[in-house]
């Protein structure tokens, strides 16, 4: 017996005996992941977290400005388009190599658009590509010469451009491809800033800096990605010196940040807008005055302060304001005012009618959704709308809302994060979007204006032109109010104080080229 | 579980015993596998729409479903399923585009270095405190036993593990508050200790309380026997008579509870495993189920049930070694 204790005794200091943690080496970022990445390949991913590690691998045509939504050139040096909009021809940019050592030349883009479009392809069946349909207005794709590509459109497509800086138009490593196959992903080759050293599976991914970068190299040696799922355990990894950025930080930890000076806060809002849907095709939403008083009677601003403690702001429209150049400005949000909110309803002859309203309980880009349905069923139910929730897992939830919420719910809460202003008012405010139709407009909102500007800011190729149509939009569509238009989310991550040139972009990528960490 | 009779004595029957076990266990897990692919078709929501999120249109599902190969009727992916289990194949992941067998034997072996640990921490802590309350039975350290014993079964493991990486990891910074080597450089053996310390004794309080308190229990039945009192009586010393002769007849109640024991400490690193992030298979199938990733979940169901039945049937052999009654 004395034996064993002394033996349990031994493992015992032994562990406590190793060296205690060391802080993470200079030069080398470790980034605090909330999941295993699925795979290396762009074009097979669908999840922010994966393009936390793919936009510093691989670049794409183009890519967004610092700090906007606007798209400048990358690959491409430049680009023309055809006055009718259905031919864009690039420019590429020369004496650049992937990172296995094969040319990137006009045939490799070529390539790339081919493995995800066209199904007798060599290597489609690398895939699946989940997101291929964003270029799926894509006719062919030629290498006029080595460095100019040309893509024909099926018809005219607006978002065509900022949909090749999106990570699904990343350009990956043809050579790469052809030699390992479907685990490509595992064994990814770009042209980007950091090159792809070494993928432990559930501990780390590792991407070196890449010395002979196009757009000079970066200051770090290594980064560092772990995945730690569990939001208090990657807090208590951070606050223990073992991650020098985590990105997603609840609202209740970022208190505890922002006063320690060993670590600075970051915010920054993105496309991305929480609302809730309407049923606008039976029951009492189908009036829009009923809509308007729903709107009029969610304090919204409460939300956002007390639930969100600040992580967001209130929402005024459709389009989130981080499209600078497409939002309107002169939008603001309907008012937290109960008495106007019971004025519509009287007036709408609203009689106390039972209101069904779907809340998730999480989700990508969902927020607190839990706590922020019951705060909305008090807010309503206190200017005399019933509400009863029903509360649904992630995809059960997408399950019911996505075909159409006829027969079954009034409301449903709702959150989008898109890379282009067209995309979210095109999938779910069109006519052509309802559900039957195969888009996401579940609650049955129908105004041929808004279809008509939709349409046509979708066939312009003019900036300032789609920026006015989509001004338009959203004054209509903030007036017909199909939604409830409630916050749109600030994204957030905690640095060390010794990271630095650290920002975070709207686009909500993490884009660490010029991040340093010298000690 | 029974152990049939074994008859006549020797090596072979125990062999023919266990052969007969894992016999009878084939049909069992394959009865499993049958459940979990139906209850995974049952659970709304597919493997599409929680790869497609926001873009699950019904057109860009149907596409991906094709792709994925789910378009086939049900029991036809079962047996496409089979066909490829029997050829070793458990398939190719959708969520992580790796294959399941690599995950799933990753993710088993951490879950058993976590779970192995934790079974031989709570059995050798469980056995000794058991033991010296039951010596020294009403005495101060039976008390103090008792009490902390009880603390131990009471607390949510979860929320203990939280408790121990803000002590040992964020104050203290003895202890790594996650993961299973260090990030860079370890790797080594003593790495590997330093990051099991904390999960492992999380891992092990609970059952750890409850073998303490059936050790004692037993020990005090066995203490009351008459042939203790002879053996007393012969002039034995007492240190002879509780560990050579009331210890190994007490065991022979424990180690089954010490075998069930083993199934609470696995179905337990599925908590354990999140908080510490210990990549093992209790956190994947966590996340495999809620992305309705049917082959992982399979091959993960499939690899923890068929330890279970090991370990049940290891605690069955072990008994029967111990208690010649029983054979």
């Amino acid at each position: 017996m004395k034996r064993l204790l002394a033996a349990a005794l031994t493992v015992a200091s032994l562990a406590l005996a190793s060296p205690s943690l060391a802080q993470t080496p200079p030069n080398v970022l470790v980034v605090g992941q909330i999941a295993e990445p699925k795979s290396l390949d762009p074009h097979a991913v669908t999840a922010v977290n994966d393009f936390r590690i793919l936009m510093n691998v691989y670049d794409g045509l183009v890519r967004y400005k610092d700090g906007t939504l606007e798209v400048e050139p990358a690959l491409a040096e430049s680009w023309d388009i055809s006055d009718d909009g259905t031919v864009y021809t690039f420019k590429l940019r020369e004496g650049v190599t992937f990172h296995d050592g094969s040319p990137f030349n006009a045939e490799a883009v070529r390539f790339n658009f081919d493995r995800m479009l066209d199904e007798e392809h060599p290597y489609y069946d690398t895939g699946p590509f989940p997101l291929s349909f964003f270029f799926s207005s894509i006719d062919t794709v030629t290498a006029v010469d080595d460095s100019i590509v040309e893509f024909k459109l099926k018809e005219p497509y607006a978002p065509f451009l900022s949909n090749l800086a999106y990570p699904t138009g990343l350009i990956v490593s043809p050579a790469a491809v052809e030699q390992h196959g479907t685990e490509f992903g595992r064994n990814p080759s770009g042209t980007g800033a950091y090159k792809f050293a070494e993928w432990e599976a559930n501990a780390k991914v590792v991407v070196t800096g890449n010395a002979d970068y196009w757009d000079g190299p970066p200051a770090l040696e290594a980064v560092i990605y772990r995945p730690i799922t569990d939001a208090n355990t990657r807090i208590a990894e951070m606050l223990s010196g073992g991650l020098d950025i985590m990105v997603e930080v609840p609202p209740d930890s970022l208190q505890q940040f922002r006063t320690d000076d060993q670590f600075v806060v970051h915010e920054q809002a993105g496309p991305h807008v929480w609302f809730l849907i309407l049923n606008a095709k039976e029951g009492p939403f189908a009036n829009k005055a009923v809509r308007q008083a729903a709107n009029y009677a969610v304090n919204k601003s409460a939300l956002v302060e007390n639930i969100l403690q600040g992580t967001a702001e209130v929402a005024a429209g459709p389009t989130p304001p981080a499209f600078a150049w497409a939002y309107n400005e002169g939008l603001e949000p309907y008012p937290y005012d109960p008495d106007k909110a019971r004025e519509l309803l009287a007036e709408a002859g609203y009689d106390g009618e039972e209101l069904t309203f779907y809340v998730t309980e999480g989700g990508s880009g969902m927020l607190d959704p839990i706590a922020m349905g019951t705060a909305i069923q008090a807010d309503l139910e206190a200017v005399g709308m019933d509400v009863s929730i029903e509360t649904y897992e992630w995809n059960t939830f997408l399950g019911k809302v996505n075909p159409g919420l006829e027969g079954k719910a009034d409301m449903a809460e709702m959150a989008w994060m898109t890379n282009d202003p067209d995309t979210l008012p095109f999938l779910a405010l069109r006519t052509e979007a309802w559900p039957d139709k195969g888009g996401f407009n579940s609650g049955y909102y129908s105004n041929p204006k808004v279809d008509e500007l939709l349409e046509a800011a979708r066939r312009s190729t003019d900036q300032d032109e789609r920026a006015r149509l989509y001004q338009e939009m959203q004054e209509i569509v903030q007036e017909d109010a199909p939604w409830v238009f409630v916050a749109n989310w600030k994204q957030n991550a905690v640095t060390k104080a010794s990271v630095e040139n650290f920002k975070l972009q709207p686009s909500f990528f993490l884009m660490l080229q010029d991040v340093a960490k010298p000690q | 579980m029974p152990a049939g009779p074994l008859e006549p004595r020797g090596k072979s029957t125990v062999t023919a015993y266990i052969a007969k076990r894992l016999l009878a266990a084939v049909p069992v897990l394959f009865g499993l596998t049958i459940i979990v692919f139906l209850i995974m078709a049952m659970i709304p929501g597919d493997p599409a729409i929680a790869i497609l999120g926001s873009y699950a249109t019904p057109e860009n599902v149907e596409r991906l479903n094709r792709q994925l190969g789910l378009d086939q009727p049900l029991f036809q992916q079962y047996f496409i399923w089979v066909g490829n289990l029997l050829q070793g194949d458990l398939g190719r992941s959708y969520t992580l585009n790796r294959p399941v067998l690599d995950e799933v034997m990753e993710r088993f072996s951490a879950t058993l270095i976590l779970a192995g640990t934790a079974l031989i921490l709570c059995s050798v802590f469980g056995l000794i405190a058991g033991v010296v309350s039951a010596v020294r039975q009403f005495s101060w350290v039976d008390k103090a036993v008792t009490f902390i014993v009880l603390i131990g079964i009471s607390v949510p493991s979860f929320w203990l593990g939280l408790l121990l990486i803000l002590v040992f990891a964020v104050n203290l910074q003895w202890f790594p508050a996650s993961g299973m080597f260090a990030i860079y450089g370890g790797g080594d053996l003593p790495d590997l200790l330093h990051h099991l310390f904390l999960p492992a004794i999380t891992l092990a309080v609970v059952a750890t309380g409850v073998i303490a308190r059936l050790t004692r229990t037993a020990m005090l039945e066995v203490l009351r026997q008459d042939y203790i009192r002879t053996a007393r009586a012969k002039g034995l010393t007492e240190r002879r008579v509780i560990y050579r002769h009331a210890f190994k007849a007490a065991m022979v109640t424990v180690i089954p509870v010490i075998g069930i024991q083993a199934g609470f400490v696995l179905g337990g690193a599925v908590y354990i495993e999140t908080v510490f992030q210990w990549p093992g298979i209790g956190s994947m199938l966590v996340k495999a189920i809620s992305t309705r990733d049917l082959l992982l979940v399979q091959g993960g169901v499939l690899v923890v049930a068929a330890a279970y039945v090991l370990f049940n049937l290891a605690a069955d052999v072990a008994q029967t070694v111990l208690d010649p009654r029983l054979r």
